[in-house]
This record gives C-alpha cells, sequence and structure tokens, in this order.
C-alpha cells in the first residue's frame, strides 16, 4: 500500500436507512497526517457525526478498515471493542457522568488510562482554565466549562487519536468564544492527532492543519488547510464563507494608528488590532467578499491594504452572477468573490496582473 | 400492652421474613433481567415484557393455581426439588418464596427497566471512549445512574409481597409460622368475628403501606424515573 505508518488510515463503509427516503452511505477511503488538527468539515448531514463514530468503533454496522498509526482498530468486519481503542471522544453535549463531581469525572478517565496518562490532570485543568472546579458536580457547572471539563476527561484517558464532534456547537456565541481560545492552546501544545468535525468554517480556520470536506456521505477534498479553502469545490460549500488563510509574522507595530503589520510571502497586510507584539506568528481569514479587484493602483481610496497580485483562476460561484477568483502574490494566494459581469468587463483572464483591495482581515491567531 | 396475640406476632414476623427474602432474591434476578431488557434489540424483547407484566393483570388465585400444581408431586418444580432431596414446597415457606417472587416480578423488574431506560446510550458511549468495559460500564455507570429505579423497585417488591393474598391462600393454606401471613391472619380474624384483632392487623397494614409510599414518593420527587407509573 505505500502508507506510512505514522498516518491514520480510513477506509469505511457504512450504510443507514434513513427515513423514506432510502439509505444514507458513508463511504470514505482516505489517509489523514498522524500530527496535527484536521477538521472535518460538511453540511449537517454530510455524516460527519457518522465517520467520528466509525472511527471510535460506536457505529456496529460500519465494514471497512481503520489504522491509527501502527494499530489496526479495524479490519472488515473484524473490530476492536471502543473501550480497547486508544481514543478521545468528546460529544457535542458535554456529557459528564452527572453521578460524579469534576474529580470524579476525571478520576474516571485516569483510572482506566493504566497509568499512561500524557499530561498531568494539573496542568490539562490550568490549561483549559477550570483548576478551581474540581469539587463541584456537572450540573453546578456553565454549559463551557462542562464541555471543558470533558475535554480534559478525554485527554486524561490517554488517547492516541483525539475525536471532537462539534464540541462547541451546543454552547451559545458567548460561552464558545469562551472555550475556543482554550482549544487553540490545545492544538498548539499537544502531541496527539485530533479530528476536528464542525459546520462552522470560524472554527475551522482557527484550529485545523488539514481539512477534509464531506458532502453527502463521501470526501470531495482534502489537503492543507490553505490549500483546500481555495479549491472552488470547498468555496462553493462554503458560499459566502469562502475565503483564504494567510500566514505571516507580525513586522511593525504602530501604536499612534493602533495598527499592525503582517508581513508573509509577497506582501504585508495592516491590521486594526492593539495587543501584538513583534515576531508574532499569526493566521489571518481574508474572505472572498471582502476583497475587490482593480486594473490599476487606487489611489484615492480608504481601503488599507492594496496589493499586486497576478490572477491564476477564474472559477463560477454558486450563486449565479458570480465569480471566485484566486491570486498569488509570492506564494501566499487571495481569493476574491466578484461578478461576472465586472469579470467580463475588466477582461480578467488567467495570468493577469491587478490590484486587490482587502477591506478587512479576521485575524485567527 | 401489646395490642397482638403469639399467633397476630408470628404472622407479622413471618410475613417481614418472607418479603425480606423475597426482595433480596428479585433485585439479584430482576437486575439482569431488567437490564437485558432495556438494552436488547432481540424479537424476544417484547413477549418477554409482556411475560414480566402478566403478574399484574392475572388474579392472583390463577398464578396460585398453576404454581400450587407445579410445586406438586407432578409438577415440574416439585419433580426437579424432589430429585434435589428438598421434597415439595406446596404449603412450605419456600413454596411461598418461590411463587411471591413471581408474583412480584414486575413491580422490581419494571422501575429498574425504567430506570435503565431512562440514561440513554450516550453514558455507555462515552465510559467506553474511555476505556471501560462492558462490566465496568454496568457497575460504575448503570447501577450508580439508576439508583432511584433500585430504591422503588425494593420498596415496591417489599410492600406488594406483604399485601399478597390470594397466591398465599392457594399454595400457602394457612400453617401457623410457616405459610400464616398477615393477610391470611387478617381473614382468619374476619371469619371468627373477632373485629378488634382485625382492626388493629388491618390498621397497621394501612398506616406502613402509606408511609412506605410516602418516604418514596417524598425521597424520589425529584428523580427523573420513579418507575411509579404503572397501576395494578
Amino acid at each position: 500500500m505505500g502508507a506510512r505508518t505514522s498516518d491514520i488510515a480510513l477506509s469505511l463503509k457504512a450504510t443507514y436507512a434513513r427515513g423514506a427516503n432510502g439509505v444514507f452511505t458513508l463511504a470514505i477511503d482516505t489517509q489523514l497526517p498522524g500530527a496535527g488538527t484536521t477538521a472535518v468539515f460538511g453540511v449537517s448531514g454530510s455524516g460527519k457525526t457518522t465517520l467520528l463514530r466509525c472511527v471510535a468503533g460506536l457505529e456496529p454496522t460500519a465494514v471497512g478498515d481503520i489504522r491509527v498509526r501502527d494499530r489496526h482498530w479495524q479490519r472488515g468486519d473484524q473490530r476492536m471493542p471502543t473501550h480497547r481503542r486508544r481514543v478521545g471522544f468528546v460529544f457535542q453535549e458535554a456529557s459528564l457522568f452527572p453521578h460524579l463531581t469534576v474529580a470524579g469525572n476525571l478520576a474516571f478517565a485516569r483510572r482506566r488510562a493504566n497509568g499512561a496518562s500524557l499530561a498531568s490532570a494539573q496542568d490539562l485543568l490550568e490549561l483549559l482554565g477550570i483548576g478551581a472546579l474540581t469539587e463541584r458536580m456537572p450540573h453546578q457547572l456553565s454549559g463551557g466549562e462542562q464541555q471543558r471539563v470533558a475535554i480534559v476527561r478525554a485527554l486524561l484517558s490517554a488517547p492516541e487519536l483525539l475525536l471532537m464532534d462539534e464540541p462547541l456547537a451546543s454552547l451559545d456565541r458567548q460561552r464558545k468564544q469562551e472555550v475556543l481560545p482554550y482549544l487553540e492552546r490545545l492544538t498548539r501544545e499537544l502531541s496527539i492527532p485530533m479530528i476536528y468535525v464542525s459546520h462552522q468554517i470560524d472554527e475551522v480556520v482557527r484550529l485545523a492543519d488539514h481539512l477534509l470536506l464531506l458532502d453527502r456521505g463521501s470526501v470531495t477534498a482534502q489537503g492543507a488547510l490553505r490549500d483546500v479553502l481555495l479549491d472552488p469545490t470547498a468555496a462553493r460549500l462554503l458560499g459566502n464563507q469562502a475565503g483564504a488563510v494567510i500566514e505571516g509574522e507580525i513586522t511593525g507595530v504602530d501604536a499612534d494608528w493602533g495598527l499592525a503589520t503582517l508581513s508573509f510571502d509577497g506582501g504585508a497586510l495592516y491590521l486594526v488590532e492593539s495587543g501584538l507584539h513583534l515576531g508574532q506568528a499569526l493566521r489571518a481569514h481574508v474572505l472572498a467578499r471582502d476583497v475587490s479587484v482593480a486594473l490599476d493602483e487606487p489611489k484615492d481610496t480608504s481601503v488599507l491594504n492594496r496589493l499586486p497580485a497576478t490572477l491564476v483562476d477564474v472559477s463560477d460561484d454558486t450563486a449565479p452572477g458570480f465569480s471566485l477568483l484566486t491570486f498569488n502574490t509570492g506564494s501566499t494566494r487571495f481569493m476574491s468573490r466578484v461578478s461576472r459581469r465586472s469579470v467580463t468587463q475588466l477582461a480578467l483572464t488567467p495570468g493577469a496582473t491587478v490590484w486587490l483591495q482587502i477591506k478587512s482581515a479576521a485575524l485567527l491567531r | 400492652m401489646i395490642p397482638f396475640s403469639d399467633a397476630d406476632l408470628g404472622a407479622i414476623w413471618l410475613t417481614i421474613r418472607l418479603a425480606t427474602t423475597v426482595t433480596l432474591l428479585l433485585m439479584l434476578l430482576g437486575t439482569p433481567l431488567a437490564w437485558w431488557l432495556a438494552r436488547t434489540h432481540s424479537a424476544w424483547r417484547g413477549p418477554v415484557n409482556a411475560l414480566v407484566a402478566l403478574p399484574l393483570v392475572l388474579p392472583p388465585t390463577v398464578i396460585g393455581f398453576y404454581f400450587l400444581l407445579a410445586l406438586g408431586p407432578d409438577g415440574p418444580i416439585g419433580a426437579l426439588t424432589n430429585t434435589l432431596g428438598l421434597g415439595y414446597l406446596a404449603f412450605t415457606f419456600w413454596g411461598l418464596v418461590v411463587a411471591s417472587t413471581v408474583y412480584s416480578l414486575p413491580f422490581v423488574v419494571q422501575p429498574i427497566q425504567n430506570a435503565f431506560e431512562a440514561i440513554g446510550d450516550r453514558p455507555f458511549e462515552v465510559a467506553a471512549t474511555l476505556g471501560a468495559g462492558s462490566l465496568d460500564r454496568f457497575i460504575s455507570v448503570a447501577l450508580p445512574l439508576a439508583r432511584p429505579g433500585f430504591v422503588s423497585a425494593a420498596v415496591l417488591g417489599f410492600a406488594h409481597t406483604v399485601g399478597e393474598f390470594g397466591v398465599v391462600l392457594m399454595i400457602g393454606g394457612n400453617i401457623p409460622d410457616e405459610t400464616r401471613v398477615v393477610s391470611v391472619q387478617i381473614y382468619d380474624h374476619v371469619e371468627a368475628l373477632d373485629y378488634v384483632g382485625a382492626h388493629w392487623l388491618s390498621g397497621t397494614m394501612v398506616v406502613f403501606s402509606f408511609v412506605v409510599l410516602c418516604l418514596l414518593y417524598v425521597t424520589q420527587r425529584r428523580s427523573r424515573s420513579s418507575g411509579l407509573n404503572f397501576g395494578r
């Protein structure tokens, strides 16, 4: 097969009756990196949760092969029972054991990890900011706190693979903003590979290194986050959330104007942000709808960020009347969503040299 | 002054012994049965559920009648107990235990089963992903989460056994300190027109049953599954 034993190989098929509409089939044959965070993105009903449950061994009808690094979790219909798989699963609802305190919930996981814990409970509690809550019962915690405890609990079982099924979906916006930074720290500081299911692109671009798109039970695109986001399939799936991820470093801070400069290969962007420091590595999300195109450098404009770029691809958007354009500046790529009429009027064809005006960039980390 | 005669006290003591024995037996037998009924997808689930619920609707005399036949020399249970050197169980304390166990079965199985079903799949899935095997999941997740169901089951099993009459009359007869339980003793008092004796025992039963049920409802008010959602 030529497969590396450091990655995660999934070759799965599972079929389910779905109401009167016939059947839903999940058919996956893919390999995921054995390190970093892979986001599985798709609309509701695309099979994201089913995929995670198959990997964890919670779907008894799934057939196929699952290999996590050098360990086979499933071969054909021979499956290792869930409790023998070194898997951590964070469900959509925190699902803490209601009869146990926070400490009891954590001890439940640690006792069954056979001393293999990769991090001390105290470190993880500090990392997720719940060190003071250990004597509480689950019902005394907020939704965000419960979910953070559930994450620590999953980690204390010393998993070789961490599965997260929309852990923020059951939280309101405020709670979500409270948990997201902890998840970010987690993805940076832990060495366990993670599969993160979501239908929220803002979570995906903040957390993932690798992206797998799922549509009606099949993989439609997969690869490095930056590349897949620029794939027209992904862009169409994302609609007006389509965009590019820019990775760079802060090379200038101007306190007077409240600006920071994010430099990347091929240019630099001004960010209206305070609290950034020189040398900081950052990721920014530039939505295609926030990028407009001009043939000459726009001079009299309030738009701060203007970059020369080369057009590399033109493709149709799902919204009628719109085109998706992909541009290069250096090795960095941007995406723009403009009307088809403008594409024709400006004679935008691959190879054209243009100026991009970038109205905003969301800072990710 | 104690209002109870020695025969009354003997009947009370016998009733407590019988109900305690039956309750313990039912908790042991009923828990795995309730677990199976709550978790299985087998086609046998329906018929077994119906079988368990049968004592709720059958007249106690019907159950007593068939047990009388089964426990006797020509019955399967009688043949078994005789082969084991236990003799025949009809008109003995242990015969009452056997029949009462079946008679009170739904009162123990159903609350436990309801409590298990109320847990849902999720806690067991969580426990499995945390490394807990099936026995471990049963002991460390199912049992503690179903605790209110076990309390209901024990109380109802005990109280229902204390209150039985028809089954006892059919297979136990009326042997002092062996099969003459409180309900039979009350019947005897009434037959003998000893209404004072009947009042004392009957009143005690009313107070006992009320206090027990009161405790059950008050302590379980906040729990999700009390299992008391069926009549008799």
